[in-house]
């Protein structure tokens, strides 16, 4: 039983992050390991992200229809349905109950996020990751600071009203707004004005708060963090001896208080990074020249 | 005033506590404040342009954007491209499917492929007679510039209706204007139009067109449950409600039969129809 009492802790770790703003995260670990494996994460993360664009773009752009739909809602070769667990989640709260084919693709969604760890679609497959990891990237370059960053518990809170506002208007409302499946629907189907909305997540991550749409206010990837307690996939900071403390890892993890615990033993004995915001994207990984980190599952304990 | 003292002679996570109260209604707020303005503005921004039609075998609207999840299903196994997804600023609530009637109306598929497509019920799978669909209801919406009304042999709504002489009739009256041709007006019958918009797209006028595909709410009046028709009374009872009129005599045509009004009873009747309200109204005993 571990008991993950990060609780009193999260403000100070949090000052140590932002303490560590560092411009350029990863120079030396590229300079030790070379570019491919200081990026090798980073790469597949791209791969998958724009394979999955991919897959569902050369339907309407080449006629190759191996997935039809968006994010939301999609049909695999005519026979795997896909739906997402949020929108399935707003339109059971707005009162409708849906077909099978909808509840199939939810359980196999809900099913394969429970497994692999709720956040991974945020890291791995969500495209508003691309639009706030450059904004991410541009900010530290800039090296801006301050701003001004809600809690990271605002979206909690955010889903809870998503979900009391659909239920009290009878209809999805926050489609109307949703960052996430507006652009993934924009890209695919046509964008009218929803670049828009896009663009003002880019600059509200990079002026006013770091990470702050992924790691602080959207309620989908709040309701994906609630899938992530029991998450197969995790990272463990398994040679957190070797740490020279040099923040490359607070500075470019997108919710850098799930670090702490794991690799400096706060509230916890093990190694392994537990918090059900981490999304396993692996860029700790990838930055870090003592190769602290690696990517192995909840049960592997182990320390070297 | 004893509450604050307690505070600050007892344990120091008083302070913590405090704020962490200060900040959880702060969020909360926040957040709530957030949901309860994109609920507003759902709710206020939900009403469809009245040109905008849903895909066959939607839900009432106020249930459709609850089901939807505008996943686009629907748009990719439609066969014409007729359905889109409403994009930010169409001023449809976003990513929702619809159509419009005069750029690409219905075709009405027999296998209706956007209905099973649909993963979540917004599409009613109880539909499966496209001729039940109801997207929305023609309506001839300007007679004034309709060519029939002007009483030309247009009928180009009329002719493309799938549903002909049913959804779409042709109804004879009498050319007031020439006093001496017919009118043939395109009628819409609700008991049959689908609202598929074929009479709307293939209407001949340039611009807008004379017939329009509305909401059903919008194009049909409320039915006057109140009102009794006589003539469907009489033929449901076998006789009148109110009992045979009283029949008053007319001065000077006291020896004919009453509801004969000629004035020369004498003379032969006049050849072809002699109902008293032959299509027509006014005869000027004009022939060609």
């Amino acid at each position: 039983m571990e008991a993950v009492s990060a609780a009193p802790q999260p403000i100070s770790t949090r000052a140590t992050a932002v303490r560590a703003t560092v411009q350029r995260p990863g120079v030396d670990a590229v300079r030790e390991k070379g570019w491919w494996r200081a990026s090798k994460w980073l790469l597949a993360r791209r791969l998958t992200q724009f394979g999955i664009l991919a897959v569902f773009l050369i339907g309407p752009w080449f006629g190759v229809w191996i997935v039809k739909g968006n994010l939301s809602s999609s049909l695999t070769l005519e026979i795997l349905p896909l739906t997402d667990v949020f929108l399935l989640a707003q339109m059971l709260a707005a009162g409708q109950w849906p077909y099978r084919e909808a509840l199939l693709g939810g359980g196999i969604v809900l099913a394969f996020y429970l497994l692999v760890g709720g956040r991974t679609f945020c890291s791995w497959v969500c495209p508003v990751n691309l639009v706030t990891d450059a904004a991410a990237w541009l900010r530290r370059r800039l090296g801006l600071k301050g701003g001004k960053k809600p809690s990271a518990h605002t979206r909690y809170w955010l889903l809870a009203f998503v979900l009391v506002a659909a239920a009290v208007t009878g209809t999805l409302a926050w489609e109307w707004v949703n960052p996430v499946s507006m652009l993934h629907r924009g890209l695919i189907f046509g964008f009218g004005l929803a670049w828009g909305i896009v663009l003002a997540v880019f600059l509200y991550d990079l002026f006013i708060a770091s990470r702050g749409w992924c790691g602080h206010l959207c309620p989908m990837g709040a309701c994906y963090s609630l899938l992530g307690r029991v998450a197969l996939a995790r990272v463990s900071a398994d040679k957190r001896r070797l740490c020279d403390d040099c923040m490359d890892c607070f500075a470019v993890c997108p919710e850098p208080q799930v670090i702490r615990p794991a690799l400096k033993a706060a509230g916890q004995d093990h190694p392994l990074i537990l918090d059900p915001n981490c999304t396993t994207c692996g860029r700790c990984v990838d930055v870090c020249s003592k190769d602290v980190f690696r990517i192995t599952t909840r049960f592997d304990r182990s320390e070297s | 005033m004893s509450d604050q003292a307690d505070q600050r002679a007892g344990e120091p996570q008083a302070l913590p506590r405090r704020r962490f109260l200060k900040d959880a209604a702060g969020v909360a707020g926040g957040a709530g404040l957030l949901a309860l303005g994109v609920g507003l503005h759902a709710r206020q921004a939900g009403a469809l342009p009245a040109t905008a039609l849903r895909p066959p075998g939607a839900l009432p609207e106020a249930d459709f954007l609850a089901a939807c999840v505008r996943c686009g299903l629907c748009v990719r196994d439609c066969p014409y491209d007729t359905l889109k997804l409403a994009q930010l600023g169409d001023g449809v609530p976003v990513g929702t499917p619809c159509f419009n009637a005069r750029s690409i109306p219905c075709e009405m598929c027999e296998d209706i492929p956007c209905v099973p497509a649909c993963p979540t019920g917004a599409l009613d799978r109880a539909l499966t007679d496209i001729e039940e669909a109801r997207m929305g209801l023609a309506v001839l919406i300007d007679q004034e510039t309709c060519l029939n009304y002007l009483g030309l042999r247009c009928d180009v709504c009329y002719r493309v209706c799938p549903v002909i002489d049913k959804a779409i009739t042709l109804e004879m009256i009498h050319n007031p204007r020439s006093d001496r041709h017919a009118m043939f007006l395109p009628t819409v019958h609700s008991d049959h139009c689908t609202g598929c918009g074929k009479c709307e797209q293939a209407c001949v006028l340039p611009g807008e067109s004379a017939i329009k595909v509305l909401p059903t709410h919008l194009a049909k009046g409320s039915t006057a449950e109140h009102y009794l028709k006589g003539w469907v009374e009489r033929e449901a009872h076998g006789r009148s409600l109110i009992g045979d009129q009283v029949e008053l005599p007319v001065r000077g045509m006291e020896g004919q039969a009453y509801g004969d009004t000629r004035l020369r009873p004498d003379a032969p009747p006049p050849a072809g129809d002699t109902r008293p309200y032959a299509p027509g109204g006014l005869d000027s005993g004009w022939k060609p």
